[in-house]
């Protein structure tokens, strides 16, 4: 038990898929703006994260196996896209209204370097499938926690009086730089209480 | 005399005036991830930029070929397969660097520049011209990836090209005479400051030069550089926000992945 919630925590706070790791920086800078946009998205990517993890494992494990490794980057970014086209399609037919909420995100995910990222960190670091999952979950979360804290940061950002020059893009790449601070805080944390 | 003369504006472009980083706003995530040192943004950018000259060529030949509406997925297959190739070579001839790069090689996949480039040139021009479009973008990439790395490492880490034995390792041992970096902060007696080789250090020297670039634009009289609405998405045409007929404003806000 100890070392899913030691994977769970380290992926949502001292390994933040997106303050310290750089994956999916695209939406993280582009659907901040507004905190139903960013949950919005978040959401849909804790579920293609994790979907994608339960499908890509096993096909890692018993198809590619070591053999084939070379052809993972292919099989996955394909695996992924099918996987997300497909889940569009039951959802709008099936379910809506989870379609009206997530659906909009989906085709954006698609080639999201965090999905992927997952998956293939997943692999590097040899984890079985539970950690996998936990790993995908958490960095979904991760994603949320961060995604949620900035867009409350870029909200005050708007009624700000800003230099000129850093007005757009730069004061929110400056902006991200200090809540990234924040979560250099927590190193060493779960080291700390998990020895 | 024209032709040449707009092959050299379709290689030069991708420098300054469209430079993909800073103007078009494209491949944050690699730039912000790997330029922690001199070696492996050069690394990085080689790679990307093998990639990215590859797959326009073959894109642009098939353009004709490939149906409009399964084009996305034609696209990644391609890209995947260059990214592949190119992930291979890396890893028998410079291995250092491999490591270093780590999960942001394979990653060239979803890299925004490459599929980007695809959709919005490769897929309605000659052979030729993507080749030296690609190689411009790619020459843009890796020249904003070293400057921004040099900043990082300099004032980081205190060194400038360290390790370059291990990218020049392809070479063969000892090339430019074992050069292996300078160490500034050491010979100044100087303590680096590590922020800027970790992630705040990253987002903030990325938000400082794209100002810089902002200003000069501004100087010029260009528009800033922004992540744009679906117009410049790659994903725009398989995007069931166009479909869907959602409101104008949350258009927008999805604009970006």
């Amino acid at each position: 038990m100890k070392i899913y919630i030691s994977i769970l925590l380290t992926a949502i706070l001292t390994e933040n898929f997106v303050l310290s790791k750089f994956l999916g920086i695209c939406p993280f800078l582009g659907v901040s703006k507004k905190l139903n946009t960013a949950v919005g998205m978040s959401t849909a990517v804790i579920f293609v994260m994790a979907l994608s993890t339960a499908v890509t494992y096993p096909i890692n494990k018993y198809i590619l196996k070591t053999d084939y490794a070379y052809l993972q980057t292919i099989v996955f970014i394909l695996v992924i896209a099918a996987l997300v086209q497909l889940v569009e399609i039951t959802l709008k037919k099936f379910i809506p209204a989870l379609y009206n909420a997530l659906g909009i995100y989906l085709p954006l995910i698609t080639t999201n370097c965090a999905v992927l990222g997952v998956v293939l960190l997943n692999i590097t670091k040899e984890l079985n499938f539970a950690q996998s999952m936990f790993n995908a979950v958490g960095g979904g979360l991760g994603f949320m926690v961060a995604m949620v804290m900035f867009s409350g940061v870029r909200e005050r950002l708007e009624s700000c009086d800003i230099p000129k020059s850093l007005q757009g893009l730069p004061i929110v790449l400056i902006a991200a730089s200090l809540v990234s601070v924040s979560f250099l805080g927590f190193t060493g944390l779960v080291d700390g209480m998990f020895g | 005399m024209g032709e040449k003369k707009s092959l050299r504006k379709e290689l030069t472009k991708g420098f300054i005036a469209e430079n993909p980083v800073l103007r078009l706003v494209l491949g944050t995530c690699p730039t912000l991830a790997v330029s922690t040192s001199v070696t492996n943004a050069i690394g990085m950018g080689i790679s990307a930029t093998i990639v990215l000259i590859c797959s326009n060529m073959v894109i642009s030949a098939l353009r004709k070929v490939i149906p409009s509406k399964v084009r996305i997925p034609a696209y990644v297959v391609v890209i995947a397969s260059f990214v592949t190739i190119v992930q291979m070579l890396v890893e028998a001839f410079v291995p250092a660097i491999d490591k270093a790069l780590g999960v942001f090689l394979p990653l060239i996949v979803v890299n925004c520049i490459i599929l980007g480039r695809a959709e919005a040139f490769a897929s309605k021009n000659p052979v030729i011209v993507c080749a030296v479009d690609g190689l411009g973008m790619g020459i843009g990439f890796t020249m904003t990836l070293s400057v921004m790395a040099a900043i990082r490492e300099l004032l980081g880490a205190g060194t400038l090209f360290s390790n370059l034995q291990g990218l020049l390792a392809v070479l063969g041992d000892n090339t430019l005479g074992g050069f292996n970096g300078f160490n500034i902060a050491e010979k100044l007696g100087m303590t680096p400051m590590t922020i800027f080789i970790l992630a705040p250090g990253g987002f903030f020297v990325f938000g400082i030069l794209m100002a810089c670039a902002n200003k000069i634009a501004e100087r010029k009289g260009k528009p800033k550089a922004e992540l744009k609405g679906c117009s410049s998405c790659p994903m725009a045409a398989s995007c069931s926000l166009l479909i869907s007929g959602e409101s104008k404003e949350s258009k927008e806000e999805v604009g970006v992945r």
